[in-house]
């Protein structure tokens, strides 16, 4: 049977991995779908190129759909989220004096505590801190506003978050233009290699089970190609499967490091993805359980309540009218057609699209059709609990 | 006068002087317009909004675009909103754009019919930019397989004690057989050469 090719957007990060080994495994093929990858340079390239059909399909932060669904980002065609591909797997870092400066303050670096970690930095910088995530609209900067706003520090006040490129993080810390940064692995690995960085928190500590990254698709492509679409959600969930099982890390980290995959050093591969960093020069090693999930605890299930919770976020903070912008959001995460794909698999698929964010302590049962669906502990640092309809999430 | 008169305000933002010198020369021959380039990443989103432009145009490739989208979500004073160029009126311009690899953000509420003549002088420039680079590719590749031919040849001439001609014939009956290019015998060759040592 002939292939049907399709093109696939991605910037070069480790989580771009479930879309890299779909089609490097054989899970693509085995949909009859033959994928070509096309890197991009930017999250803003990649959206536009998204939107203009230059690629069928694109490895998405999760807040770029929602905003889009906002007006934020321009005007541009609808783009929705087939799945979630990936679950937490950013850290948050500090410049080498701030670091220094928390540590003569006292502070314990344990990689855990997001309350004193966040006291500690913000005190020990005294003025006003800035931060640089890679993209306005991103997890990186949804969590640093929810944190640091929770330990009662605002914006713009107290703390500036700033867009800079990690290819360009290093120049910014050096030249003083920002303090801190959040990124994605390679980014948090490079800082601490090259030394103008120290690791102090994943933002797994923030939100223990936060959505990262999604597939993303046109709206009217999904109406056009729902069945290619479909085949595309199953390839990229089976390759999410096949990466969080610990046996295949040596064969992903030996693929995914090739100069013509993603042209990442093994080690540090294989650190994120068994959740074992090095946080700062002297080589000090810090494990974090769930660092990064591509598949556990029904991680790619693209949950409604995670879109509420980005678009209640993003409405509060640029003052837009919370309750519309979370009906809007819900439409854009795509829980109809990742059911109707994954309905003749094994997929343990959720009984709700939606559920009360921050309520799980410990994995727990939760109820699905198939009956073995473990939700994996998803509670905030601060303990707060995001329910979409007590929001009043019409 | 008519506000519409006054002459639109341009910001590029491009690294490399030498381009942007260029697409300045193009955008003068189009019209009347106050431009500036922006050359350090460092700063951008400020600089950007200090200069309050109407439009902004930017290597699609360039990965500091980022740092211009965050502008659209600016809200002090100084700092107009921009949107990438896409709006109600030309679909088709903006594909070209993307083509090219030129992305434009624009103000709020500006004429398409203004835009127009920045948009296609930037799109010109930009497709004679990749055109160069194309061509310096492909002078590169050639280079380099013609050393790669170079070294295969000279292997054999001393393994086989041929002279210049009757290497490269050999090599190229090789690839014909095996259906391959003949750089591709050659660099196998020099792989093999150099694990036997």
């Amino acid at each position: 049977m002939k292939k049907v090719e399709l093109t696939v957007g991605y910037i070069p990060l480790l989580d771009s991995a479930p879309l890299l080994m779909a089609q490097e495994m054989g899970f693509a093929a085995q949909e009859g779908l033959d994928l070509s990858f096309e890197k991009a340079p930017s999250w803003s390239s990649l959206r536009d190129m998204l939107a203009f059909g230059r690629v069928d399909a694109a490895h998405m932060l999760a807040p770029v759909p929602v905003a889009l669904s906002l007006g934020l980002g321009g005007a541009l065609p609808p783009l929705h989220a087939a799945m979630t591909t990936s679950v937490n797997g950013n850290v948050i870092g500090v410049s080498i004096s701030l670091a220094e400066k928390m540590r003569s303050n006292g502070a314990t670096l344990d990689f855990r505590d997001a309350t004193s970690i966040g006291h500690a930095m913000m005190t020990s910088k005294g003025a006003r801190l800035r931060i640089g995530v890679p993209f306005p609209f991103s997890m990186h900067a949804e969590l640093l506003y929810y944190w640091l706003s929770a330990l009662g520090y605002a914006a713009p006040q107290g703390l500036e978050i700033r867009t800079v490129p990690p290819p360009l993080m290093a120049n910014a810390v050096a030249s003083g233009e920002i303090d801190a940064f959040c990124v994605g692995e390679p980014w948090g690995s490079i800082a601490v290699e090259r030394g103008y960085g120290e690791l102090i928190l994943p933002t797994s500590a923030i939100w223990n089970f936060a959505p990262e990254k999604i597939l993303a698709m046109r709206k009217d492509w999904i109406a056009d190609r729902s069945e290619l679409a479909q085949r595309l959600i199953r390839a990229v969930w089976r390759a999410g499967r096949w990466l969080s099982d610990p046996d295949s890390h040596t064969t992903a980290t030996e693929i995914l490091s090739r100069k013509d995959v993603l042209n990442v050093s093994r080690e540090v591969i294989d650190r994120t993805l068994s959740g074992q960093l090095i946080v700062n020069q002297r080589g000090e090693e810090r494990h974090v359980p769930n660092f990064i999930e591509f598949h556990k605890g029904a991680a790619t299930f693209p949950w409604k309540s995670q879109a509420a919770w980005i678009a209640r976020r993003m409405a509060t903070r640029l003052g837009f009218e919370p309750s519309g912008a979370m009906s809007t959001a819900r439409d854009v995460f795509r829980t109809d057609l990742y059911r109707k794909a994954l309905a003749e698999t094994t997929a343990a698929l959720p009984g709700a699209s939606e559920k009360v964010e921050g309520a799980i302590d410990q994995p727990e049962p939760a109820a699905s059709a198939k009956g073995s669906l473990i939700l994996e502990r998803d509670r905030f640092f601060d303990g707060a609990v995001f329910d979409p309809y007590a929001e009043g999430c019409s | 006068m008519p506000p519409e008169a006054s002459p639109l305000s341009i910001v590029l933002v491009e690294p490399d002087k030498n381009r942007a010198l260029q697409i300045i020369d193009s955008l003068k021959a189009a019209g009347n317009y106050d431009i500036r380039v922006i050359t350090e990443s460092t700063g951008l989103a400020r600089a950007v909004a200090s200069f309050n432009p109407d439009v902004v145009l930017v290597d699609l490739a360039n990965p500091s675009r980022d740092i211009i989208e965050e502008l659209s979500i600016a809200s002090t004073p100084l700092e107009r909103p921009v949107a990438m160029f896409v709006d109600q009126s030309d679909d088709a311009m903006t594909k070209a754009a993307i083509e090219a690899g030129v992305s434009a953000y624009v103000v709020d509420g500006l004429r398409a019919d203004r835009v127009k003549p920045i948009l296609d002088a930037a799109i010109t420039r930009f497709h004679m930019f990749s055109r160069v680079r194309k061509e310096l590719e492909t002078t590169k590749r050639a280079l380099e397989e013609r050393k790669v031919i170079d070294r295969a040849k000279g292997l054999l001439m001393k393994a086989r004690g041929i002279d210049e001609d009757a290497a490269y014939s050999l090599l190229r009956k090789t690839a014909m057989d095996q259906n391959k290019r003949v750089v591709d015998v050659a660099s196998a060759l020099v792989t093999a050469a150099g694990l036997l040592g």
